[in-house]
């Protein structure tokens, strides 16, 4: 069964585990990755997450679904959160199930890296003075329109 | 010779450049992604502020400029991606 992966609100790891655990898989790992502010970024307030929500959700599935045709036994489940995300927080959980260590863990890293090279979201950063910037995942930083400093979801 | 009618979709940078989010396109068949992004640039006033070649996707999966289009398409505009 398929199910959404956008999710506006906190993410949680547990549920994810569970629902990737079973009694012929004997290794889970999982990933968080969280909204960082680095030293060069600015007075960042929040990170705001926007997706192309239709194509998220598939380009979610085709991931799992290659990732379990290349790692026998795989169970893939994962979520990104859209919306406003404050620093510290997670935009996206991920939990692998394997029937052994090697193929959780490369599995797991196999399914973060085509997450960020081919799922369609986009981040901007809400500086404290209003501005905002575009970032994305090759360091590139473009100026967005000013927006009011008033979070917003 | 029929036209192929092709809803695209801006997100994120590019809608706020253009202030549009949908748009449809007409454009003579046969005709490739890249046809319905020319046509959708000259179509916007602020067209000329999307790249030529973004990066793009049919119908929910990403696709390439010399993909064909068929009649009904969505076409989707995909400023760089940030995700993770």
């Amino acid at each position: 069964m398929s199910v959404s992966h956008a999710v506006r609100g906190p993410l949680v790891l547990e549920p994810l585990i569970a629902r990737v655990s079973a009694t012929d898989r004997g290794a889970t790992a999982s990933f968080l990755g969280t909204v960082r502010a680095g030293p060069d970024d600015g007075p960042v307030i929040r990170i705001e997450y926007s997706a192309y929500e239709e194509m998220l959700d598939l380009e979610f599935d085709r991931i799992t679904a290659e990732a379990a045709a290349r790692w026998p036994g795989v169970a893939v489940a994962a979520q990104h959160r859209l919306g406003t995300v404050p620093l510290g927080d997670a935009s996206i959980a991920i939990a692998v199930a394997a029937p052994h260590r090697a193929a959780a863990l490369d599995a797991c890293r196999f399914v973060i890296e085509e997450a960020k090279r081919r799922l369609p979201v986009w981040k901007r950063e809400v500086l404290a003075d209003g501005t905002t910037a575009w970032r994305d995942n090759e360091g590139g930083r473009v100026p967005g329109r000013p927006t009011p400093t008033r979070p917003s979801t | 010779m029929h036209a192929i009618r092709v809803r695209c979709r801006l997100f994120a940078r590019y809608a706020e450049v253009t202030g549009e989010e949908v748009v449809e396109v007409e454009v003579p068949a046969p005709a490739t992604v890249a046809d319905a992004i020319a046509a959708l640039r000259e179509r916007l006033a602020d067209g000329h502020r999307l790249p030529a070649r973004p990066l793009v996707a049919r119908n929910h999966a990403h696709a390439l400029l010399t993909d064909p289009l068929a009649d009904g398409d969505e076409l989707a505009l995909l400023p760089p991606l940030a995700g993770g």
